[in-house]
């Protein structure tokens, strides 16, 4: 294999691909425009800033002691942002997705509630009004609401007013009752004991003060895990390796669609006329769309970097290893692109299509965990989930060397059968 | 220098080309004339290694030509029908890249861009890009790409498509320095002036085949003329060698 002609055809194409501003600016700009979106709107919480909060309407038409109760619990709750609508209004902001969930809260609801807390009443309903396009907040708001009801309702039950009254009125319910004798001896003792907690001083309910009723038996203690304790989820490591990703793709499928071009104006036919290998010809692409693929990566992490402090936080050499076999993997998927494509015009649609695909099923755009079980499983059958899984184990999860052997091997392995695809279906014959 | 032996190409069951033979000898300019689809760019193709022949030889100074990466093919320089040639760039970068496709670097490409440049009066324009050349400007560079390896053999493809007189002009000029020079030139036109005024030899194929292979002189002898009128031209003794028929 001649160096000449191999290092010529290099930089021709980065002189081609030089020479265009607008694959320059597709290829290095829009990524990083891209990603800097993503990485903005999916960014966590940092040390010093809140947390963002689910908007929750709360309409409170009982205003009862448990009633307010709930509605005090929510308002402090750091999860959420309560607003106290009326009940049009609340139906109105969710129908038009200004706030996810309302809640109302309907008249009788703290005595129901309180009845049906010892099990003899009918369960008093809660009407939650959602937004079907946001139902992951709706689950959320769910959770925390059973906190905050079950916490009122059992304190009322426990040391309020409302709950002695409900009490007072439940025992000869009971008695009257058609229970077995020995189910309502047994309820009827229970309630009597809540009597005689009520007579009790509240301040020795508990040795710490805390509320009479019934609270979460345990806290919480959070940890995300990311390169280490002292590192926060950068978001923009994520972003940045999906949009690099995508656009280093797309650059490579321009680059695979400037060779049908070269083929229709003929150019081809001069330099298949040349003394030249069909390795060379081929290698020459792959290097050249290799080192435009790396540079795409150099560009994108760089300004990451330097703007949003991402760091790369596992194996540099790993993080280069996987940003090299992802560039193979591009340059090796132009080349199928090339042997597979017909004319310069409807490959390019196909390729948009088949790279779209790719980044999506790949996980750069939302993360895979959203997928169907079975779709989760099948895309370990495209490189760009390995690039994006990669690229993350990298930077933001801070693996070590180990973290980039799998992913390396199996793109490496990607680019070998696209190399051999395309080297099969090539079209070496020019009329 | 180039002699072309019983050439056989099918596609599917269309038989493009079918037992060519001819040669063209160092100094000479072969015509190679043919109705559309008669088989003339089939056969430079596969006389620049573009295609494989299903049967037949194409001996370069009696060696014969066989795989992708012969040194014979560095003695034959292509001239193809299409503007192969990338706008992108500039003359001297265009030039430059198809030079080191033959090996060529340092002084002796500068030296070769210098003289093809030269040859074809584009040298006060190899610093700029070709997408601003007129159409003569691209035909004349596109010859020169092929010259750059100074070939012994030149295949030209239909060279003046779509230029005007002046290039054309500019381009005979070219071809007969080039012929002084002890090239062998196989030259496809649809033009038959050019082959009368350019060709020693003219190669008349038609579906696929070789049906006449002579001088300008030999081939007018070829036809009848009445007693007392001018010779036959060319063009008379195509169509009476290919028929009148439309051929797409």
């Amino acid at each position: 294999m001649g160096l000449t002609p191999l290092l010529a055809m290099v930089r021709k194409d980065l002189q081609l691909f030089f020479s265009d501003p607008r694959a320059v600016i597709l290829t290095f700009a829009v990524p990083i425009a891209i990603a800097s979106f993503f990485g903005s709107i999916f960014s966590g919480p940092s040390r010093n800033s809140e947390p963002s909060r689910i908007s929750v309407a709360i309409v409170d038409q009982d205003q009862s002691a448990i009633s307010k109760a709930i509605v005090s619990g929510a308002d402090a709750d750091k999860n959420l942002k309560v607003t106290m609508p009326d009940e049009a209004q609340a139906r109105d902001v969710v129908r038009r997705g200004r706030t996810s969930v309302a809640v109302i809260i309907p008249k009788g609801f703290g005595e129901a509630a309180g009845a049906a807390f010892f099990g003899n009443g009918e369960k008093a309903p809660l009407d939650v009004l959602f937004d079907p396009s946001r139902s992951i907040e709706v689950a959320m708001v769910r959770g925390i609401l059973t906190q905050h009801v079950m916490e009122a309702v059992s304190r009322q039950m426990f040391g309020g007013e409302q709950g002695r009254a409900v009490v007072e009125k439940t025992i000869p319910d009971i008695e009257a009752s058609k229970m077995p004798d020995d189910q309502k001896r047994a309820l009827v003792d229970m309630l009597k004991s809540v009597q005689n907690f009520y007579k009790r001083p509240a301040g020795d309910a508990t040795a710490n003060n805390a509320p009479r009723g019934i609270t979460m038996p345990y806290t919480v203690r959070e940890q995300a895990m990311t390169a280490g304790s002292n590192s926060l989820y950068n978001s923009y490591a994520h972003s940045f390796a999906g949009m690099g990703i995508q656009f280093l793709l797309f650059a490579a499928a321009n680059l695979g669609i400037e060779i049908l071009l070269e083929r229709q104006r003929g150019l081809w036919r001069r330099l298949r006329s040349a003394p030249i290998s069909r390795f060379t010809l081929l290698a020459g692409k792959t290097v050249s769309m290799t080192i435009v693929g790396l540079m795409t990566l150099a560009v994108s992490f760089g300004f990451a970097i330097l703007v949003f402090g991402v760091r790369i936080q596992g194996s540099l050499l790993g993080f280069f290893l996987i940003s090299f076999a992802c560039a193979l993997m591009a340059a090796t998927f132009g080349l199928l692109i090339a042997a597979l494509g017909k004319t310069p015009a409807a490959t390019r649609g196909v390729t948009t299509l088949a790279v779209l695909m790719m980044v999506m099923l790949g996980g750069a755009w939302v993360p895979t965990f959203v997928f169907p079980q079975w779709l989760q499983q099948a895309t370990v059958i495209v490189p760009a989930r390995w690039a994006v899984d990669g690229m993350d184990a990298m930077t933001w999860r801070g693996i070590g060397l180990s973290g980039a052997v799998t992913p390396t091997l199996v793109l490496l392995g990607f680019a070998v059968a696209f190399a051999g695809v395309a080297a099969l279906r090539f079209r070496w014959e020019e009329v | 220098m180039l002699h072309v032996k019983n050439l056989r190409k099918t596609f599917g069951s269309i038989v493009a080309v079918d037992d060519v033979t001819f040669s063209a000898e160092p100094g000479q300019l072969v015509g190679l004339l043919g109705p559309n689809g008669a088989g003339k760019t089939t056969t430079v193709s596969m006389i620049a290694g573009l295609l494989t022949a299903d049967r037949g030889d194409v001996l370069i100074a009696g060696r014969r030509l066989d795989g992708d990466t012969d040194p014979s093919k560095r003695r034959i320089g292509l001239v193809p029908q299409d503007l192969a040639l990338y706008d992108e760039l500039t003359a001297n970068a265009n030039l430059r890249f198809f030079g080191a496709l033959y090996n060529l670097a340092g002084a002796a490409l500068r030296q070769a861009i210098a003289a093809a440049l030269d040859l074809v009066g584009l040298a006060d324009r190899a610093g700029d890009r070709v997408k601003t050349f007129s159409g003569g400007m691209k035909r004349r560079l596109n010859l020169a790409a092929g010259l750059l390896h100074d070939p012994d053999i030149l295949l030209l493809d239909e060279p003046t498509v779509g230029v005007d007189p002046q290039s054309r002009n500019a381009i005979f000029e070219n071809l007969e320095v080039l012929k002084s020079r002890g090239k062998a030139l196989l030259y496809t036109t649809h033009y038959m002036e050019e082959a009368e005024r350019l060709a020693d030899r003219i190669v008349v194929i038609d579906h696929g085949k070789v049906v006449a292979n002579d001088t300008l002189a030999g081939l007018r002898s070829q036809v009848a003329v009445t007693a007392g009128g001018p010779p036959a031209t060319l063009e008379t003794v195509f169509l009476t060698l290919t028929g009148r028929s439309l051929r797409d």
